[in-house]
C-alpha cells in the first residue's frame, strides 16, 4: 500500500496559513484570536493614521528652521515633542518621518516579494540548472555584507528613494525567492499540480495559478517581518547619511543629525529612535500572530 | 482460576471532553468494556470516532485540552486516573505497551535497534546489560527478524517497514506486558506483510498470554485477530459482542452498514458485479453533541421519536448477554434484511468492448545518476515487458504489494513520466470527417496513437484529454487554494473550450453525475469530507469527457463506509459503454469486486494477466495465490491463510536472472526458479509466467 504522507504536517511546518481561506479571513482570525497581532496592528494604524493625516496633525511646517526656538528646545505647549537642533518642530518632522517610512519600506518589500516569488516558483518548479543558477546568485548576495552593498550602490546612483527601493528589493528578494522556492518544491508534486499538468496547463499557469496561491501564507508573515527589517534599515541609511536626502524628515537621519547631543538635548535622539522600534515592534508583533493563526487552523 | 478471571482492563462508563478555544466538546461518551487476561478485543470504528482517544486515555497519555470528565478505567484493579507519576511510569512500557501506525515514529533514527530494545528492561529494574541484550536477541527470534543478532547493531531506516513494525512489536513485548495495544498496527503495510504481521501477533498472543486492545478501521484484520469487538460511533460504543456474534448477527444499524459496505469475499471465481451499499451522509461534530443516537441522522432505520429524543443505552440483542448494542429499534432492525444489495447488469451482456488501451512491452528503467551527476551504472527497472489491454466498458486492474511497478505503470499511461520501452497505445474510434471521408486510418476500427513514450507535454491536446486520472490522497487531489467550482470549470474551459455560461451548466451536471449537490460548488476543499474531494476528483477527471480513466488508488484513503460510494460511482462511470477504467490496487476484495480484466504485477513484471474470473481461479500464480490468501476477511471464521510469504521484495536494482519472485515463493523449483526466466504458461487469454506445471 502506497503511503499517505502526512502533509497536514508539513504545511503547519512551512507555516501555511488554512490555504482554504482568504486573505482576509487570516488576518481577521488572527487579531480576533492573538492579542499579539492586535496590538502590533494598533501600533501600526497608529503610525499610518500619522503618516495619512501629517498635513492636517502638524501645526508646524517640517522643514521651518527658527534659530529662536534652539534656546528652550524642550516639549511644551506649542511644541508637543519639542524642537530639534535647527529648531524644527519634532511632531511634524516625526509624522511626516512616517510617510516617508511607511511608504518606501512597503515598497521595497514589495518589489522585493514580487521579485523573489517570481525567481522561487522558476527555482523550484524548473529545477535544474535554472535552479542553480537562481540559488547561487542569491546565495553570493546575501553572503554580502549588506550595509557595503547599500553604500556602494548609493554612493554609485545617489540617495533616492527609488534607488533604496531598488537595492532593499534586490538584496531581500534571495531569501522571499528561498521561501517560496521550499514551498513550490513540495507543492509542485502534489496531485492537483500533476492533474493540471495532464490538462495541459503552461508551465506559468500551473506556477502562478495553482502553485502560488499556496505560498501565500509563509509570503504574508514574512512580509510583515520583513517591513519590520526594511523599516531598520531605513533607519541604519538614514543615520549613515545616505538615507533620503535632506531636507525632508527621515527618522534615521533625525537620530543621525542630533546624536551628538544625546546627554544635552536627549529628546532630539531618543524620539525619532522610539518611532522606529514602535514600528518594528508593531510588524514583528503582526507577523507572530498571523503566524500563529496560520499554524492553529 | 480467581485470578484469570479478575479483569486486566475495566473501562467504566468513561466520558473524555475536550476544552479549547471553540468550547467544550464530547469526544467520548459513555464508553465501558472490560478486557480479560490474555484476550484479544477489537475496537473498530471511521475515523474521527474516537478509537485512539480511548488507548490514550488508558495510558493516561491524553493530549493538551482533552481530560477524562466520567467514570474511571481501572488497569489490574488499580484506577489510572488516580495513580501518581512514579506508578505510571512504572506502568507505561512495563504491564502496559503501546504499538502506533507509524513504526518510523516510534523508533528513534539515531539509535541501533539494539539499543533501544535494551532501554526496555534496564528502565524497569534489570540490572545487567548481558542479560538484557540475550532477551532481546531472543526477542527479536521471537518476532521472527532473521540474523537477529545481526539485527541488533542496525539504524530503523536500514530496515524495511515491515520489518521496522516487528521490531516494535518486540520492543513492546521485552517488559512482557499485560496489555499490549495496538493502533492500526498494519495499516501502512503491504497486504502479504500485514497478514505476517497479524499470525505474529496470533502466536504470540498464545506464547506469552498477552491481552490485546486492537484498534482498527479495517473488519477484516479484527476478525482474524479478535475474540470480542466494540464498535465505536461519534465516541460511543454502539455495538460490542464476541466477534463471531457481531460479525453473524450485526445488530446496529451502523455496524450493519460497515458490513454490506465491505465489497464481499466470495469463493474464488465467483465475481461480484453487486452495488456496494455505502453508509450515507459523514459523521460531524454536531452527532457528538445529540442527546439521543449519534448515528440517526445516516441511519435508514431512524424514528426521530424514539432515537433524538432521550438517551439510548446499550441494550442486551439476544438471550446471551454478551452481545449489546445501542439502538432503540433493535428488533426493528436486526428482522430486516441485512442490506438490499443491488445486481449490476454484467458488462459482459453487450460482449467484450473494444480495446482502447494496449500496452506492449512497456517498460521503465530509471538510471541512478550517483554523485556529481555521473552515473553509477545501476539502473532501477521499475516496469518490465508490461502487455495489457484495457476495453471500453470495462475495468483493468492492476495488483501488487508497493514497490511492483503498478504506479510507474500509471504514470507512464497519464504521460507524467515516458517509457524507456516498449510502447502504449491508445486506440481511438475511427473519426470521420463531415464528408464522410475517413480522417485517420489507423488498426481496424479506430486510430492507434502511441502515448506510452510521450510525455503528458508533448501529447496532443485531445491526446490529453482523453486520459485522465483520479489520484489516491483526497488531500492532495484539489487545490487547497481554489474553490469547487473553480477546479471543475478550468478543464472545462480548456480542454472543452467551453463558454463561461455553458461551463457552468456543465458543472451543474457534472455535479450531478457524481451524486454531489450544487451548494458545495463555493466551497474550498478543506469544507468537504475527504469523500466528497474523491467525488469532485471524479468529476473533474470526466470534465474533459476522457476514453480513459486511470485510478490509482482511488479509495484506500478513505473510511469503509464512504469507500463503497466512490466504488459505485466509478462502477456507474463504465455503464455507458465508452470509458474503460483502469484501476490500480492492492485491496483484493475491490479488485475482485470492480475488475472485468486483471493484472498481477511484482517487481515490475506482470506475473498473471487474464479476465478476472480467471485470474481468482486456479491454476494461480504462487504469488497471486500468496495475495489471495493473505486479504484480511470480514469472517471470523475465514481459515488462516495458508500462504504467509516472509520476507520483502528484493530491491528493485538487482534484476533477478531467473523468475522475479522466486526469492519469496513458497513452490519454488530449487536450481530452475532462480537461474531461467519462467515461460508464459497461456490458457485463453488468461497468462502466467511461471516455471511449473500449472494445469486449468
Amino acid at each position: 500500500m502506497t503511503e499517505v504522507l502526512p502533509r497536514i504536517e508539513t504545511d503547519k511546518a512551512l507555516g501555511h496559513a488554512d490555504p482554504g481561506d482568504g486573505w482576509l479571513s487570516l488576518f481577521r482570525r488572527s487579531l480576533s484570536a492573538s492579542p499579539i497581532a492586535t496590538f502590533g496592528a494598533s501600533i501600526i494604524l497608529f503610525w499610518a493614521l500619522c503618516a495619512i493625516f501629517a498635513p492636517w496633525i502638524a501645526f508646524h511646517p517640517p522643514n521651518k528652521i527658527d534659530p529662536m526656538l534652539i534656546a528652550d528646545p524642550y516639549p511644551s505647549m506649542e511644541h508637543w515633542l519639542g524642537v530639534d537642533n535647527l529648531g524644527r518642530d519634532m511632531w511634524a518632522r516625526i509624522v511626516y518621518g512616517a510617510r516617508t517610512v511607511l511608504t518606501v519600506a512597503p515598497t521595497a518589500v514589495l518589489c522585493a516579494a514580487i521579485l523573489g516569488s517570481i525567481l522561487g516558483l522558476l527555482s523550484g518548479y524548473r529545477g535544474g540548472w535554472i535552479d542553480a543558477l537562481i540559488m547561487r546568485v542569491g546565495d553570493t548576495l546575501l553572503a554580502f555584507p549588506k550595509i557595503i552593498l547599500y553604500l556602494i550602490v548609493i554612493a554609485k546612483f545617489g540617495a533616492s528613494a527609488f534607488n533604496i527601493i531598488a537595492v532593499i528589493g534586490l538584496t531581500s528578494a534571495p531569501i522571499i525567492a528561498r521561501i517560496v522556492r521550499a514551498v513550490t518544491l513540495d507543492v509542485k508534486n502534489r496531485e492537483y499540480v500533476a492533474a493540471a499538468r495532464m490538462r495541459g496547463e503552461s508551465a506559468a499557469y500551473i506556477m502562478l495559478v495553482e502553485i502560488l496561491p499556496n505560498v501565500r501564507g509563509p509570503l504574508i508573515v514574512d512580509f510583515f517581518l520583513r517591513l519590520g527589517y526594511t523599516t531598520i534599515a531605513i533607519g541604519v541609511l538614514g543615520f549613515l547619511g545616505v538615507g533620503l536626502p535632506p531636507p525632508d524628515p527621515d527618522w534615521g537621519g533625525m537620530v543621525k543629525e542630533t546624536y551628538g547631543m544625546l546627554f544635552v538635548y536627549p529628546h532630539m535622539t531618543l524620539i525619532p529612535c522610539f518611532a522606529i522600534s514602535t514600528l518594528v515592534i508593531g510588524f514583528n508583533f503582526l507577523a507572530t500572530g498571523l503566524k500563529e493563526a496560520g499554524q492553529d487552523a | 482460576m480467581r485470578e484469570a478471571s479478575q479483569p486486566i482492563l475495566t473501562i467504566e462508563s468513561v466520558s473524555i471532553e475536550a476544552s479549547g478555544r471553540q468550547g467544550v466538546s464530547r469526544i467520548i461518551q459513555d464508553v465501558s468494556l472490560t478486557l480479560a487476561p490474555g484476550e484479544a478485543f477489537g475496537l473498530v470504528g471511521e475515523s474521527g470516532c474516537g478509537k485512539s482517544t480511548v488507548a490514550l486515555a488508558i495510558m493516561r497519555y491524553l493530549g493538551r485540552g482533552l481530560s477524562i470528565t466520567g467514570g474511571r478505567i481501572l488497569f489490574e484493579g488499580r484506577d489510572v486516573g488516580t495513580m501518581g507519576a512514579t506508578d505510571l511510569r512504572s506502568l507505561r512500557g512495563n504491564r502496559l505497551a503501546m504499538v502506533y501506525q507509524d513504526p518510523m515514529s516510534s523508533l528513534n533514527p539515531v539509535m541501533t535497534i539494539g539499543r533501544q530494545l535494551i532501554e526496555v528492561p534496564m528502565l524497569h529494574g534489570e540490572t545487567d546489560v548481558g542479560r538484557a541484550r540475550a532477551r532481546a536477541i531472543a526477542m527479536l527470534g521471537e518476532v521472527r527478524l532473521p540474523d537477529a543478532a545481526a539485527m541488533m547493531d542496525r539504524y530503523p531506516h536500514q530496515l524495511s517497514g515491515g520489518q521496522q513494525q516487528r521490531v516494535v512489536i518486540a520492543m513492546a513485548l521485552m517488559a512482557e506486558p499485560a496489555l499490549l495495544i495496538m493502533d492500526e498496527p498494519t495499516t501502512g503495510l503491504d497486504v502479504t506483510i500485514e497478514a505476517a504481521i497479524l499470525e505474529l501477533v496470533r502466536e504470540l498472543r498464545a506464547k506469552f498470554g498477552t491481552a490485546i486492545l486492537f484498534i482498527s478501521h479495517n473488519l477484516g484484520t479484527v476478525a482474524r485477530l479478535c475474540d470480542r469487538i466494540g464498535v465505536l460511533y461519534a465516541g460511543r460504543l454502539v455495538e460490542t459482542g464476541s466477534i463471531r456474534a457481531v460479525f453473524k448477527a450485526p445488530a446496529h444499524p451502523y455496524t450493519r452498514g460497515l458490513l454490506a459496505a465491505l465489497p464481499k469475499h466470495a469463493e474464488p471465481g465467483d465475481i461480484g458485479h453487486a452495488r456496494l451499499s455505502p453508509i450515507e451522509g459523514t459523521l460531524t461534530a454536531a452527532d457528538r453533541a445529540r442527546t439521543g443516537c449519534a448515528f440517526a441522522p445516516r441511519c435508514g432505520y431512524a424514528d426521530p421519536a424514539l432515537c433524538e429524543t432521550k438517551p439510548i443505552t446499550l441494550a442486551p440483542v439476544d438471550a446471551g448477554a454478551a452481545h449489546l448494542a445501542r439502538c432503540s429499534r433493535l428488533e426493528f432492525v436486526t428482522s430486516g434484511p441485512m442490506s438490499a444489495a443491488q445486481v449490476r447488469p454484467a458488462t459482459a451482456a453487450s460482449g467484450p468492448g473494444r480495446v482502447l488501451l494496449a500496452l506492449d512491452k512497456l517498460s521503465k528503467r530509471y538510471d541512478l545518476s550517483g554523485r556529481f551527476g555521473f552515473g553509477t551504472g545501476a539502473s532501477v527497472y521499475a516496469l518490465s515487458e508490461a502487455s495489457m489491454e484495457a476495453r471500453a466498458g470495462e475495468t483493468l486492474a492492476i495488483v501488487g504489494e508497493s514497490g511492483s511497478g503498478k504506479s510507474t505503470l500509471a504514470k507512464v499511461v497519464s504521460g507524467l513520466t515516458s517509457a524507456t520501452g516498449g510502447e502504449a497505445y491508445l486506440n481511438l474510434p475511427s473519426r470521420t470527417a463531415p464528408g464522410g471521408r475517413l480522417l485517420d486510418a489507423g488498426s481496424p476500427g479506430g486510430s492507434k496513437t502511441p502515448i506510452g513514450t510521450v510525455d503528458v507535454d508533448q501529447r496532443t491536446a485531445d491526446t490529453r484529454r482523453r486520459v485522465q486520472m483520479v489520484f489516491q490522497n483526497p488531500d492532495a487531489t484539489l487545490n487547497p487554494s481554489h474553490s469547487i467550482e473553480f477546479a471543475l470549470t478550468r478543464p472545462l474551459r480548456q480542454q472543452r473550450g467551453l463558454s463561461r455560461a455553458q461551463a457552468r451548466a456543465e458543472v451543474i451536471r457534472l455535479m450531478e453525475r457524481v451524486r454531489l449537490p450544487a451548494d458545495l460548488l463555493r466551497r474550498k476543499p478543506h469544507q468537504l469530507s475527504g469523500g466528497q474531494r474523491q467525488r469532485v476528483a471524479v468529476a473533474r477527471a470526466l470534465a474533459g469527457q476522457p476514453d480513459l480513466i486511470i485510478a490509482d488508488e482511488p479509495v484506500s484513503a478513505l473510511d469503509v463506509s464512504v469507500q463503497a460510494a466512490i466504488v459505485n460511482l466509478l462502477g456507474e462511470l463504465l455503464e455507458g459503454g465508452d470509458l474503460a477504467l483502469v484501476l490500480i490496487s492492492h485491496d483484493l476484495g475491490l479488485v475482485r469486486h470492480m475488475a472485468d480484466r486483471v493484472a498481477v504485477m511484482y517487481l515490475g513484471r506482470v506475473v498473471e494477466y487474464g479476465p478476472s474470473g480467471q485470474v481468482f481461479k486456479p491454476p494461480f500464480h504462487p504469488y497471486t495465490e500468496a495475495l489471495l490468501e493473505a486479504a484480511p476477511k470480514p469472517d471470523p471464521d475465514a481459515r488462516a491463510p495458508a500462504i504467509v510469504l516472509a520476507g520483502s521484495m528484493p530491491s528493485p536494482t538487482q534484476r533477478p536472472a531467473g523468475c522475479v519472485f522466486a526469492s519469496r515463493c513458497p513452490k519454488k523449483i530449487d536450481g530452475v526458479c532462480e537461474r531461467s526466466a519462467p515461460p508464459v504458461r497461456a490458457f485463453g487469454e488468461h497468462r502466467i509466467e511461471c516455471h511449473l506445471e500449472l494445469g486449468p
